[in-house]
């Protein structure tokens, strides 16, 4: 019987070839619309994942604060309100997985004919911990390096590119000024933060090393940041409430008195951009989804035209003992197959689209298999939905006025 | 006695129109005997299309109460009136009304379809009968590449696929010239000698001669219901013109088409 059916419906979407096809269209673009701003959205979202993965999680920065000259003030991270003890004490705090102190700078470095200038960020081992940054090769420095200030360092592939070529960098030396420097390990690639910068361009030593051998600064100890990683995302809040109550006290600051630091929120921001990338890519969906609206609205169109058509095809078939449920399955069934077959080439298109995007725009695509599911449920939801109006009014024809149609 | 095939206790139709309840059929009472072969006749707007539409289950009565084989229509489903149209009952048309787009054998075999029948006995029974009216020859072709007498067989066909014990025939002859007229009527007969009743609707003495039985309408009532003089007749002599008197006029032009 469906077999039959199937075979009817065949027959009939072939008399109106070229109606059929414009109809299967609608279906197309909507559902290749659909598939490849799914594939593109996802892909944003998973570039941001990527991203802020990058950057470690649940991580807060404090900055110290800005120093004030004759009213010039200089940016945040300048003063020296920060130092090692700080550190020490946040890391006795609950919540608190990992610390780090940091103090930076640039530097030129030089190898051989090669010189390269890089930031310097000088901390301690955990540093990689809290940043969740493993090494590409060779071994991290240790405590002893900082409390010895040993001239060693880890380098980004940036930076292992720029100075060191083709070579590889572990054990090699460079230099600073005039004071030779081993690189002990090169850092595995992080790319782009989410302001676009290369994380991978940068220098890692013994913070006692930047220090003292380095930048020099007249205030022993102090530091320009320090890294904080909560140990769980439900604790950030807690964390960041007893790090500046604790900063507060410790830098003996009366009620009232500003911060003389700077607490940043490293995962609100990556929260901000991940929310974007998600409305974004909701937007996207909603903007498809229109146009398999009209898709449907098309299928509908034209189920109701070929009702209205073979409404004489209707009364005879009623005559010689179809049931409302046959009729209603034969035209239901039509409206189904264009729907599907449209899906199946929209879905074709679409992957085809977004791996094209993916070649020509080097744009992050993602296509998953829950997404090209939905997009099939959804083409057989719309063939039924809208198919199933102009079925019901056939099915419900009066055979005696269907056959009187001329 | 055995049980009529058709029949029909004080029927009654009324349509609805903006001025209040148009009556069509007015008390008609009707049996039909297996084996029967009735003409109705009738002028234009004298009920008989209506009646012949509630005969098929296609229209239902206003009031009165219509056995079909025994059955009482007024208590069946929609499924199982389907079924009885389906199965007990076949239809031939005035206008043929075969699917333009199915080859002959596809458009015979479209009642077996609803009655979920397998696609090799669909052909095999379509085929049978196609042979039977003379056109197994013409299986694979389109209605369009047929003569309207032609036609009227196939759809002749498509009403005996299913092996109905009913064949309702509203004005099988009015599309086509005389002389394929007979020959339609011819076909009629020879499944009437197989013990196949049938109702049929007529403009025409001539057609109507070569039934048993004569009904006429006449505003709504049966004002007249005798046998023809065809019964008892052989075939052979059944066919020659001559030995039917005159019918009594029936006072209606011959262009009409039934629109009661």
């Amino acid at each position: 019987m469906i077999g039959a059916m199937l075979h009817e419906a065949w027959r009939a979407m072939g008399a109106n070839r070229l109606r059929t096809l414009l109809t299967m269209l609608g279906m197309v673009i909507g559902v290749g619309a659909v598939v490849l701003m799914m594939a593109i959205g996802q892909g944003a979202q998973y570039a941001v994942a990527q991203t802020i993965s990058s950057m470690g999680s649940n991580i807060f920065v404090v900055l110290s604060g800005y120093t004030s000259t004759g009213g010039v003030r200089s940016g945040s991270g300048n003063a020296p309100t920060l130092n090692v003890a700080d550190a020490n004490a946040i890391a006795e705090l609950d919540g608190v997985d990992t610390v780090a102190p940091v103090h930076w700078g640039s530097v030129q470095m030089v190898y051989g004919s090669n010189n390269w200038n890089a930031w310097v960020q000088g901390t301690t081992p955990s540093y990689l911990d809290a940043r969740s940054w493993p090494l590409a090769e060779g071994a991290s420095f240790t405590d002893s390096d900082v409390r010895a200030a040993t001239r060693v360092a880890l380098i980004g592939r940036t930076v292992a590119q720029n100075l060191f070529g083709d070579e590889n960098p572990v054990d090699k030396t460079f230099r600073i000024g005039q004071a030779p420097f081993t690189v002990l390990g090169v850092l595995a690639p992080k790319g782009q933060n989410l302001e676009g910068r290369d994380q991978d361009d940068l220098v890692v030593m013994p913070l006692t090393t930047a220090q003292r051998k380095v930048f020099g600064t007249p205030f022993q100890g102090s530091v320009r940041q320090i890294l904080v990683k909560a140990g769980s995302a439900e604790a950030m809040p807690a964390v960041e409430k007893s790090i500046e109550a604790l900063l507060r006290q410790r830098h003996r600051l009366r009620d009232g008195a500003d911060n003389d630091f700077t607490l940043r929120n490293l995962t609100a921001v990556a929260d901000t951009a991940a929310e974007t990338t998600r409305v974004m890519s909701l937007l996207l969906g909603a903007i498809a989804s229109v146009s398999l609206l009209v898709g449907g609205i098309g299928i509908m169109n034209i189920m109701l035209v070929s009702v209205t058509e073979r409404t004489r095809e209707i009364g005879i078939r009623l005559a010689i003992g179809a049931r409302e449920r046959d009729i209603l399955t034969q035209f239901l069934l039509e409206a189904i197959i264009i729907s599907v077959i449209g899906c199946a080439i929209g879905l074709f298109l679409g992957v085809g689209g977004a791996l094209l995007a993916n070649q020509l725009a080097k744009m992050t695509v993602v296509v998953s298999g829950s997404s090209i599911l939905t997009a099939f449920g959804v083409a057989a939801g719309v063939g039924i939905f809208f198919g199933f109006y102009p079925a019901k009014k056939a099915a419900r024809l009066d055979p005696i006025e269907a056959l009187r149609y001329q | 006695m055995t049980e009529a095939v058709i029949r029909v206790e004080a029927l009654f139709k009324a349509y609805d129109t903006p001025a209040g309840p148009f009556p069509v059929l007015k008390d008609v009472n009707l049996a039909i005997l297996p084996g029967e072969f009735v003409a109705i006749m009738g002028p234009s707007g004298s009920g008989k299309s209506t009646f012949m539409n509630i005969l098929g289950c296609l229209d239902r009565p206003s009031e009165g109460r219509y056995f079909l084989s025994g059955r009482n229509v007024a208590e069946l489903g929609k499924d199982e009136t389907a079924a009885l149209r389906n199965r007990t009952i076949g239809f031939v048309f005035q206008g043929f009304n075969l699917l333009p787009r199915m080859s002959l054998a596809d458009n015979v075999a479209l009642p077996l379809v609803y009655s979920a029948i397998g696609h090799a006995e669909r052909r095999a029974r379509a085929q049978a009968v196609l042979d039977k009216v003379g056109l197994g020859r013409y299986a694979d072709s389109l209605p369009s590449r047929i003569s309207g007498g032609q036609q009227q067989r196939v759809a002749i066909a498509r009403a005996l696929v299913n092996r109905p014990q009913l064949i309702l025939a509203d004005e099988p002859t009015g599309n086509l010239d005389s002389h394929t007229g007979e020959e339609i009527m011819q076909v009629f007969r020879a499944l009437n000698d197989e013990g196949i009743t049938i109702v049929l609707i007529t403009h025409e003495n001539d057609i109507a001669a070569h039934a048993k039985r004569l009904v006429r309408f006449l505003d709504g009532r049966i004002v007249e219901d005798r046998p023809t003089l065809s019964l008892g007749l052989s075939p052979a002599s059944g066919r020659e013109k001559q030995t039917f008197p005159p019918l009594p006029p029936a006072g209606e032009g011959t262009g009409e088409r039934a629109t009661s």
